[in-house]
């Protein structure tokens, strides 16, 4: 059944797009994470405009994100006050951010920075999952028991003032660096379309050494805010949210979610962890792969303005 | 209101007589659509149109040899577009060049009854602006607007329009059913863009043109289509909030719906 996309401006095919929710809400339920990193290069394959697909997987991610916290809330598992420290720096990515889109967008290079975006991040967060887990099922393997002590238990920030207290999360470090790591998902977000939880949860557990309790929880908090927040954004700068593409995408999206949710509970964490590392190694070289391999078609067009 | 009416009909009269006084078109073309408002639904996935004509053949005309010949001109509305190129910046390819071209038509179908060399002479084409070919294609350059022709960003340009179905030109579409009546499909694809199309029919015999018909339709979003666009343009803020209201229900709703405990 083809569906018209107002927005958008082509047809698509609803079982293909909730199919794609599906299986890309199955994978955010597995890791606890968004899912944008995956749903916005599938939506620019089946053709939608880059910047059409960055608006309204925000939407889409804001949704999923949405119904995650909820569920970290019932369960009393997410920071409040941390959540609204990220936030104070996110709202403030997230206005950089599609400033930049905008501005990147009227220069044509919107796409090129998306791409490049996609290879540094992924591929970064990617290689350092994968050899994170691999060390750890190595170290099973040998039967020595997990490491428990937390890498860089002091760092130079530490040191930094306006120090806050998260009582949920027991730890008590400088509001600065909260705020900086809040502004960066929000800037990544609005530029990639991603919900930034791949990046989120590794810095405060790494960086701000909150607990793997309150971790998940409270990433999803900040990613529904500034995810909401950047649709709004979007839609208000660029006019480029497809409410109808969102709407399915994110019927899709939190229903495959509930069933990866099942299925990340029966596998072993170091293992999912390689598993989520690869996947995100896998989109990052494809992207990577996309700017170096020499295009089929070196041009491209891109209607500017109505005539008379 | 009476004494404007009668001068109408005068007027009317007078122009008819200068029309049949004009001695070389003893053909009257008539052209029409299947029809005049295509409407853009949430099942649109493209529309063919039906143009259709006959010619009416006065008596007193002067003899053809040949056959007729049609070229029908189906021209969307216009939009600027920036073609740009790619080329390889430290390994990566990279937008580099660009050049804007001033309202070209987002869509362009040339239908014709033969192959235009076949129909007229390239003098003709090139005066008459027939065929993909002949259309001009207007640039920016440097706060300037020129036409240049052997520019590969205009070959790209139409290359690309073609690719995606916007441009077409198809020598044999347009099929005559008599030697005087005929009928041709116009395809539009469903990335046409909303807007007026002008239909220009000419009609051709033994290589020079006898006369033309130009008509129109026009291409509409319609009811919840027409509806999601307004809103997004004309009230971004609340079309936006309305989003971001319609992304937590979903939220919630699965919550409830998957609650498990």
């Amino acid at each position: 059944m083809q569906i018209y996309l107002p927005i958008a401006d082509i047809p698509v095919n609803v079982f293909l797009v909730l199919a794609m929710g599906l299986a890309v809400g199955f994978i955010s339920g597995m890791f606890g994470i968004g899912g944008g990193f995956l749903m916005t290069p599938l939506l620019i394959f089946i053709g939608v405009q880059p910047a059409v697909a960055v608006a309204s997987v925000t939407t889409h991610v804001a949704a999923s994100s949405f119904s995650g916290a909820i569920a970290y809330w019932r369960r009393n598992a997410l920071d409040g006050t941390l959540a609204i420290t990220l936030l104070a720096g996110g709202v403030l990515g997230s206005v950089a951010g599609v400033a930049l889109f905008t501005w990147l967008r009227a220069l044509d290079q919107l796409d090129l920075v998306i791409g490049l975006s996609y290879v540094t991040l992924l591929g970064a967060v990617g290689v350092l999952m994968v050899a994170e887990s691999v060390r750890a099922i190595m170290r099973s393997r040998r039967g020595k028991p997990a490491d428990l002590r937390r890498p860089g238990s002091h760092i130079w920030f530490h040191g930094l003032p306006l120090k806050l207290r998260f009582k949920r999360s027991k730890v008590y470090v400088s509001a600065i660096p909260v705020v900086a790591i809040g502004f960066l998902i929000g800037f990544v977000g609005a530029i990639m379309g991603v919900g930034g939880g791949f990046l989120l949860v590794p810095m405060l557990i790494y960086l701000v050494r909150v607990p793997t309790v309150t971790v998940v929880g409270t990433s999803m908090v900040l990613t529904f805010l500034t995810m909401t927040w950047t649709t709004v954004l979007h839609a208000v700068t660029n006019h480029l949210v497809d409410a109808v593409l969102a709407l399915i995408l994110m019927v899709g999206g939190v229903i495959g979610a509930q069933f990866g949710a099942h299925a990340g509970q029966r596998i072993r964490g170091e293992r999912l962890r390689l598993l989520l590392g690869l996947l995100v190694l896998s989109v990052g070289l494809r992207f990577a792969l996309q700017l170096v391999l020499r295009p089929e078609d070196l041009y491209s067009i891109r209607v500017i303005g109505g005539g008379p | 209101m009476n004494g404007a009416r009668s001068m109408l009909a005068v007027a009317l009269v007078l122009a008819s007589m200068f029309a049949n006084a004009r001695p070389a078109v003893a053909e009257r073309l008539i052209a029409s659509l299947s029809n005049h408002r295509v409407m853009i639904t949430s099942n649109y996935t493209g529309v063919e149109l039906v143009l259709f004509g006959t010619i009416e053949r006065d008596a007193a005309g002067p003899a053809r040899y040949g056959p007729y010949d049609i070229v029908a001109t189906v021209t969307g509305p216009r939009e600027s577009v920036r073609t740009r190129r790619k080329q390889r910046v430290l390994g990566i390819w990279v937008n580099t060049e660009s050049r804007t071209f001033i309202d070209p038509p987002s869509y362009l179908a040339v239908l014709a009854s033969h192959p235009l060399d076949a129909i007229t002479t390239v003098d003709n084409e090139k005066r008459l602006k027939l065929g993909i070919r002949n259309t001009a294609f207007p640039e920016l350059i440097h706060n300037d607007i020129g036409e240049v022709s052997n520019d590969p960003f205009r070959t790209a340009l139409v290359r690309l329009m073609r690719e995606r179905g916007l441009y077409t030109e198809e020598p044999n579409a347009v099929t005559f059913l008599t030697p005087t009546l005929f009928r041709a499909a116009i395809w539009l694809p469903a990335q046409v863009p909303i807007g007026t199309y002008d239909v220009d029919v000419k009609l051709f015999a033994d290589g020079s043109l006898i006369t033309r018909s130009d008509s129109a339709f026009e291409i509409v979003k319609v009811g919840f289509e027409q509806f999601v666009v307004n809103a997004a343009r004309e009230h971004a803020l609340l079309y936006g909030l309305a989003t971001a209201m319609m992304a937590m229900l979903t939220g919630w709703i699965a919550s409830v719906a998957f609650r498990r405990d």
